[in-house]
């Protein structure tokens, strides 16, 4: 029963992931090309999403819609809270890596006369991508223990599953949490190892920060 | 849309016992901290292996079920905790956790060619621990432990799920009550913006107080 | 019609004026090499002619059409002037193969399959079709230069531009690009060279221009710098450099 719930943590988690991912890459581009204006409102919902903390998120997308009348989903409710505010954590490591990229590329890239946009899109971008792996691993560890937060907006994800145990069966509560610890635990392991096997198939020999030819 | 003023003291006072709470923690986080990441670097195996496995199970598992395990869990095992105490314990214990690695990192960049000079001249292993190697290591971990002290203060919320009435459980009972989740957790937000903004200014000027010129740039001189 | 006509190019970085009014004309199928004390603005100059760092004031024609004018067409005149960058440049993701065949593709929309013929054939140019495959971060400097060049060439640019393209290179590599330019530059390619490799000057030079301060202080046949130059200044930079790096054929 516990692993059922967990299932629901994992969709989720996969599911704020790419939201966090898609959002978060457009906010690092517009900071970092996006010109005064654009890259200032970047910075500031990048700032805000990060400061303001997960629950209190949660709640605005859940409770808030209700209020006027739209019912949120809790799922859907907790995958835009936790996606954006991933995307705002992700938004800083990719434009970590937008700004670790050295200067040489762009010139090389315009001076073959592709435009801006072509130069971003094909040269940047790419190397960006390998570049931001190893801080990804990190957001990965964190997000995946923040989908247990769920709970508080009703999800029926495994520490629900908990409670529906505690309830009936008092005496077992503290057994049902060490087995939902161990449960995370092993996804961290799992996900950590999914990363490094992932970053060696993609490794680039000589692309690393500080790896400069 | 409906502020209401009358939310703003309930509110405050809420964000005085999250203030409290974090600051506690974080007090909690650093001595063990100290002593765990100590145990990892110069402990033998018998002491720095249980460090490590204390490190990777706080740092593996979600916070949220530390806090319920401790609060609803270990009743079942007889033991019951206030919930002040339940929230301060499991955020102490998961903070200290992160600070251990943060140290035991900025205690390995130091060790090295100032340990031997340190002893060089005379020093015992615990002089030279506390009068050598944990300065310059406190000055490199302090960026790690800013960041810390307000990811505690926005993880703090968590306690409002045991009862507790920090400035999210003040929130959640005002938004309740009347209905208004939209606009009071608006202000809630507010409340937390403002706070990390302040903290932060605050501890840069923390920083720039302590810092020695060149140390932590790179890591042996 | 010159190909590349330069006409009173003014550049400023903050306050300092690096570049005071340089000017100066390119023929089909010329060679001029530029040379000059470190810091005269000898990079910055051709910087501004393709427009990477525009210019305060001067213009710039290729081909008798105006680079520097509001409304040109920027990329489609890069496409049509090589760059050859000190520091390589090359892209650290693509191979050498992707590094010379990416422009063909996304610049003149080339299908994938021709330009990679093309760029196997520019790979054998430089001589590194055996390298075809490798990264940039595991070719040595010269290789990567040479693959650099390969790549502007690929473009089949009207003129191509040399930023001090051996200047990053240890001694023992410096030979083989410099032959490969060499052949480029005999094969009828206009060139313009920033370098400090005389010899190389010598070879294949149409003219060297001498700058100092910002301005070009005297440009001439390499046979009348280096024997007769007409400011003493001159005559001892030349002497300097030969000294200093010597006389590579």
């Amino acid at each position: 029963m516990l692993l059922h719930g967990t299932l629901i943590n994992i969709e989720l988690l996969l599911a704020l992931l790419i939201v966090g991912l898609l959002v978060g890459t457009l906010i690092a581009l517009l900071q970092v090309y996006g010109g005064r204006f654009l890259g200032t409102l970047a910075s500031g919902y990048a700032w805000i999403f990060r400061s303001i903390p997960a629950l209190v998120l949660l709640f605005l997308f859940y409770f808030g819609p209700s209020q006027f009348g739209v019912n949120v989903a809790p799922f859907i409710a907790a995958t835009i809270a936790l996606g954006l505010r991933s995307s705002a954590y992700q938004s800083q490591i990719f434009r970590g890596a937008l700004q670790a990229i050295p200067h040489g590329q762009m010139m090389a890239a315009r001076s073959l006369g592709m435009t801006r946009v072509q130069a971003i899109v094909s040269i940047i971008i790419p190397q960006a991508l390998r570049l931001s792996i190893a801080g990804w691993s990190n957001e990965f560890s964190s997000v995946v223990k923040d989908t247990t937060l769920a709970y508080v907006v009703g999800l029926n994800e495994v520490l629900r599953k908990v409670r529906i145990i505690t309830d009936r069966h008092y005496d077992l509560a503290m057994l049902a949490y060490l087995t939902v610890a161990l449960i995370f635990l092993g996804l961290t392991y799992a996900g950590n190892w999914g990363l490094g096997w992932l970053e060696t198939r993609i490794r680039i020999p000589g692309l690393q920060i500080g790896g400069e030819l | 849309m409906v502020f209401d003023s009358a939310w703003l003291s309930p509110l405050a006072h809420g964000l005085i016992l999250t203030l409290e709470i974090t600051l506690t923690c974080i007090a909690i986080g650093i001595v063990l901290g100290i002593l765990l990441a100590l145990g990892r670097v110069y402990g033998g195996r018998l002491i720095s292996i249980p460090c490590n496995i204390y490190i990777q199970v706080f740092r593996g598992t979600p916070l949220l079920v530390q806090l319920l395990m401790i609060y609803y869990g270990l009743p079942s095992w007889g033991i019951s905790l206030s919930a002040f105490v339940s929230g301060i314990l499991a955020l102490g214990l998961n903070t200290a956790a992160y600070q251990a690695e943060y140290l035991r990192g900025a205690i390995q960049a130091v060790k090295g060619r100032q340990m031997m000079a340190a002893r060089a001249i005379g020093m015992t292993l615990p002089q030279a621990i506390r009068y050598v190697i944990l300065p310059q290591a406190f000055r490199i971990v302090i960026p790690s432990w800013s960041n810390e002290l307000i990811l505690m203060f926005k993880y703090s919320s968590i306690v409002f799920s045991v009862t507790l009435l920090d400035l999210m459980g003040v929130g959640k009972r005002i938004a309740a009550r009347n209905f208004r989740y939209f606009e009071v957790f608006i202000v809630v937000a507010l409340f937390y913006l403002a706070l990390v903004f302040i903290i932060t200014q605050l501890l840069r000027l923390l920083e720039k107080r302590v810092h020695i010129p060149g140390l932590g740039e790179h890591a042996e001189s | 019609m010159s190909l590349l006509r330069v006409e009173g190019i003014h550049k400023r970085y903050g306050k300092e004026e690096v570049l005071k009014g340089v000017s100066f004309e390119l023929e089909r199928g010329e060679t001029k090499v530029i040379i000059g004390p470190s810091g005269t603005g000898k990079s910055t100059l051709l910087r501004c002619i393709n427009q990477l760092t525009p210019p305060e004031k001067g213009r710039v024609w290729l081909d008798g059409t105006e680079i520097t004018h509001a409304h040109a067409k920027i990329n489609d005149l890069r496409a049509q002037i090589g760059f050859v960058f000190q520091s390589f440049n090359l892209f650290s993701h693509l191979t050498a193969l992707g590094n010379v065949r990416i422009g063909p593709i996304k610049v003149k929309g080339m299908s994938k399959e021709d330009a990679t013929e093309l760029a196997m054939e520019e790979l054998g140019r430089v001589g590194l079709k055996d390298k075809a495959d490798a990264y940039p971060a595991q070719l040595s400097g010269g290789q990567q230069q040479r693959v650099s060049i390969a790549r502007a060439y690929a473009m089949r640019p009207k003129l191509i531009l040399f930023d001090e393209p051996t200047s990053a290179l240890d001694p023992e590599l410096i030979g083989e690009v410099l032959e490969v330019m060499i052949s480029l530059a005999k094969g009828g390619m206009t060139m313009l060279v920033v370098t400090h490799e005389m010899g190389f000057a010598r070879a294949v030079a149409d003219e060297i221009i001498f700058m100092e301060h910002g301005v070009i202080t005297e440009q001439g046949e390499p046979k009348q710098m280096f024997l007769a130059p007409k400011h003493k200044r001159t005559g001892e930079f030349l002497n300097k450099i030969t000294e200093l790096y010597g006389e590579t054929d």
